[in-house]
């Protein structure tokens, strides 16, 4: 009890700062972040930079504060789409089985079977470099894992007597899915969700790096992080900025699906 | 009856046994000292949580990580085991004390040759070579009844039943020529049958090599068949220790007369009705096949019958009980009755009208007067709904009920069931035995017609079985509904059944009332169920005569 709890509140204190953050951004930040000043470039931390500048002069804080609605709003965006998707064909495939099941587990081993990076850079070939490309791309990456493991847990838990012993109940099929099915896959798929919101800011981060992400100049963790690689040995801020953003949002994701699990757990309510 | 080897030195001998969980956050077991003689047998008895299970792994050594003992001494051979570190226990561990295990399903390794499994003692703790030690496993599975030994040293486990790898299990450790044999609740997953072939192994092996047997069971049956003697264990403590036939017949202490009084008994059977009944359900030609192993891509073995051809009735009002060993099928014709299984061929009429060919509207109708009770309390009820929520569900389909009388309805069940005020309770909240209630509960709420049972309480201790069997008997007196029991275990058969159907292979070899099919079984099938069951307090009655309420006879 007590452990979950400092996992909540470390978790929850660092998602917190990141939202805040990010919505201050939306409305105002310390400079534009996009406002050049090449006066005042390559600056170290100040006190009228405290994050300092980058090569263009333009103030770190303000393009890290952006950077984190832009991607924590992909991040959610991609999540939010990987989990529908994943839930609604995961689902399908594992209650009604048969040739149905077949034909979707082999269109989504197909999918599992590129390198989701890759499978997310053809994408945005196609749809274009944008903010909804990357989250479509990204999407599709990412579904086909949330339908198997939905797939998996909806096989095992159709087996269990209380699902029999709904229909003996006379519920209908659907119904026992909704009532019975349904709610039990939830841990699972929360769990799988959080640590998915990391690998999605991490591959939103790796797009950017390749050139693929959000366009310059609006900011990204990602592209800023990109940005900085010549200046690692001069102007260590600059990478350490995003880097440590990322490091941050990772941890404090991880920290909140952990105690999420027991959340959502009943057996673990009152232990 | 007097004991070999009385006076003789005792095998082992605990004292003060003393195991604490976590350092002394709690005590689970207190204080425990008993003997084991030479070439005695004798059971500890106790329900779950007894700390039976516990005391027997400390002998070994074997507690659990967090577990650990914290006084008395455990003298084997002259010497105390408690002060021995793991290298010193390993020559102990086989040629000194063997132990069977509960799970046979799990206690083999499931990537190792039978025979690997089997050599692996004796080439650890004898000089022997290679060929001896095959021609002693050999001989050893040929005293263990496997056919065909030559083939078992290089089959897998999962080629093999429960009963048959447990007999294997009981070969690989007799091998060793223990001292002192443990044997934990060895016979719980097995069958009546297995269970009573893997027992007479163990104790002729036990006689032939001088072992002492130390039995941990919850079921008196076995311990008034095969025990000399026997302690009992409540929460910990050691409650009385005896010789066996008088411990059961007349115990002191009332913890072991409750565990003595939850022995399923015969009661008065019912008067049969003045009039015959039109049957509630009729079963007629039913069959019942699972499809054969792929052969290829797109080839099948043939069929697998499981049901075959088989007839049955069952009137309003009658307690039907349908027993047969673990593959006889009558869990199959439970679920196909149901139509939870598909059936292939015949007829299920209730109340007049075909279930197999039912359409939706006909089935729904179907569903709404049937229930089924699960064997395993632990998986048939939704983790995620309380019980009040799991009980109220299948008044959802009793439109005319609105949810003031639902609520009330739910209350009187729970009620009913001996669980009053647990209603906003999770599932992993209760113990098996309320879970089971929940079940029954559930079962119940809408007053159904016909109600399967499927093993409603092999997965219960005994005197949870005898409340739960007591409970499902005085509502069925009370709301009056047919019941189709499903059960391995003849004796809980013989205190509720009205009527007994027994089926092997798939096919009904014997019915009739129940008296009749326990006092003249006609069947050689049903003959050997009945031997096999444990009847302690019949035999013991024969021994010492007391004018006691007729119990199994």
């Amino acid at each position: 009890m007590k452990k979950l709890k400092t996992h909540t509140l470390v978790g929850g204190v660092l998602i917190g700062v990141l939202l805040v953050l990010a919505l201050v951004a939306a409305l105002w930040t310390p400079y534009n972040p996009l406002g050049i000043d090449l006066r005042g470039k390559l600056q170290p931390p100040s006190a009228a930079h405290w994050l300092g500048t980058d090569e263009f002069g333009r103030d770190v804080a303000s393009r890290a504060m952006r950077a984190a609605s832009t991607s924590c709003l992909i991040a959610l965006l991609t999540v939010a789409l990987a989990t529908a998707v994943g839930l609604v064909v995961g689902v399908l495939a594992g209650f009604v089985r048969g040739w149905t099941d077949r034909v979707l587990m082999a269109f989504n081993d197909t999918l599992l079977a590129f390198p989701g990076l890759l499978l997310a850079l053809g994408v945005m070939v196609i749809v274009g470099a944008n903010q909804w490309g990357i989250v479509l791309a990204l999407s599709m990456a990412y579904a086909p894992s949330v339908v198997r493991v939905v797939r998996g847990t909806v096989l095992s838990l159709r087996e269990r007597e209380y699902v029999e012993a709904s229909r003996m109940i006379g519920n209908g099929e659907i119904y026992t899915m909704w009532r019975h099915i349904l709610p039990n896959c939830v841990a699972p798929v929360a769990v799988l969700a959080t640590s998915m919101f990391g690998w999605v800011l991490l591959s939103e981060s790796a797009l950017s790096f390749l050139g693929l992400g959000v366009p310059p100049p609006a900011p990204t963790w990602g592209n800023m992080l990109s940005s900085a690689r010549p200046y690692m040995a001069s102007a260590v801020w600059l990478c350490l900025v995003p880097g440590l953003c990322i490091a941050l949002t990772l941890l404090g994701i991880n920290l909140l699906g952990e105690s999420l699990r027991d959340r959502l757990d009943p057996r673990t309510e009152k232990s | 009856m007097t004991h070999p080897n009385s006076s003789a030195a005792p095998v082992l001998s605990v004292r003060h046994l003393k195991i604490d969980l976590h350092g002394g956050a709690q005590t689970l077991v207190h204080d425990l000292s008993f003997d084991v003689r030479p070439g005695e047998f004798l059971a500890v008895v106790g329900e779950s949580g007894s700390g039976k299970t516990m005391a027997a792994r400390a002998i070994l050594q074997l507690l659990p990580p967090g577990i650990a003992q914290s006084g008395g001494q455990i003298v084997f051979d002259g010497e105390d085991l408690s002060t021995r570190d793991v290298k010193a226990m390993r020559p102990i561990r086989g040629p000194g004390i063997g132990m069977v295990f509960q799970e046979p399903m799990v206690s083999l390794n499931p990537v190792h040759r039978i025979g690997e499994q089997m050599a692996e003692g004796l080439r650890m703790h004898t000089k022997l070579s290679a060929a001896e030690i095959r021609a002693r496993c050999l001989d050893m599975l040929r005293r263990v009844q496997i056919a065909d030994p030559e083939r078992c040293l290089h089959a897998y486990p999962h080629e093999f039943s429960g009963g048959m790898r447990q007999r294997i299990m009981l070969a690989s450790v007799m091998l060793l020529k223990p001292h002192l044999l443990i044997a934990d609740e060895p016979t719980t997953a097995l069958d009546t049958l297995s269970q009573r072939e893997v027992l007479d192994l163990m104790v002729g092996l036990a006689k032939d090599q001088g072992t002492a047997v130390l039995l941990i069971t919850h079921n008196l049956g076995l311990v008034g068949r095969y025990a000399q003697r026997a302690i009992v264990l409540e929460k910990g403590k050691l409650v009385e220790t005896g010789d066996v036939p008088a411990i059961l017949v007349d115990p002191k202490q009332p913890y072991t007369r409750k565990l003595v009084d939850a022995l399923p008994r015969r009661q008065a059977a019912k008067p049969a009705p003045a009039a015959p009944q039109q049957p509630l359900v009729q079963v007629r030609g039913l069959c019942v096949s699972y499809p054969g192993a792929r052969a290829g891509f797109f080839k099948r073995h043939a069929p697998v019958q499981v049901i075959d051809q088989l007839d049955l009735d069952i009137h309003p009002g009658e307690m039907v009980a349908l027993v047969g060993g673990s593959g006889s099928g009558k869990t199959t014709l439970g679920r196909a009755i149901l139509r939870l299984a598909p059936s292939h061929a015949g007829q299920i009429l209730f109340r007049g009208d075909d279930v197999r060919r039912a359409d939706r509207a006909a089935l729904h109708r179907f569903r709404l007067a049937c229930q089924l009770v699960f064997q395993d309390p632990f998986s048939s009820l939704d983790p995620r709904m309380r019980v009040q929520e799991i009980v109220a569900e299948p008044l959802r389909h009793l439109p005319a009920l609105d949810a003031a009388a639902r609520g009330k309805r739910v209350h009187e069940t729970l009620d009913e069931v001996g669980l009053d005020g647990l209603g906003a309770r999770y599932p992993h909240e209760l113990s098996g035995g309320q879970r089971q209630r929940v079940a029954i509960a559930r079962a119940l709420v809408r007053r159904p017609a016909f109600v399967v049972a499927d093993e409603p309480v092999s997965a219960l201790d005994m005197t949870i079985q005898a409340q739960v069997l007591r409970l499902f008997q005085s509502l069925q007196a009370h709301h009056g509904f047919a019941c189709l029991f499903i059960s391995h275990d003849l004796a809980a058969v013989e205190q509720i059944a009205d009527r007994v159907v027994v089926m092997e292979r798939g096919r009904i070899v014997e019915q009739g009332p129940r008296d009749a099919v326990f006092d003249q079984p006609s069947h050689a099938y049903t003959q050997a169920l009945l031997a096999a069951t444990p009847r302690p307090l019949a035999s013991l009655a024969e021994s010492v005569p007391r004018p006691s309420e007729k119990v199994f006879a």
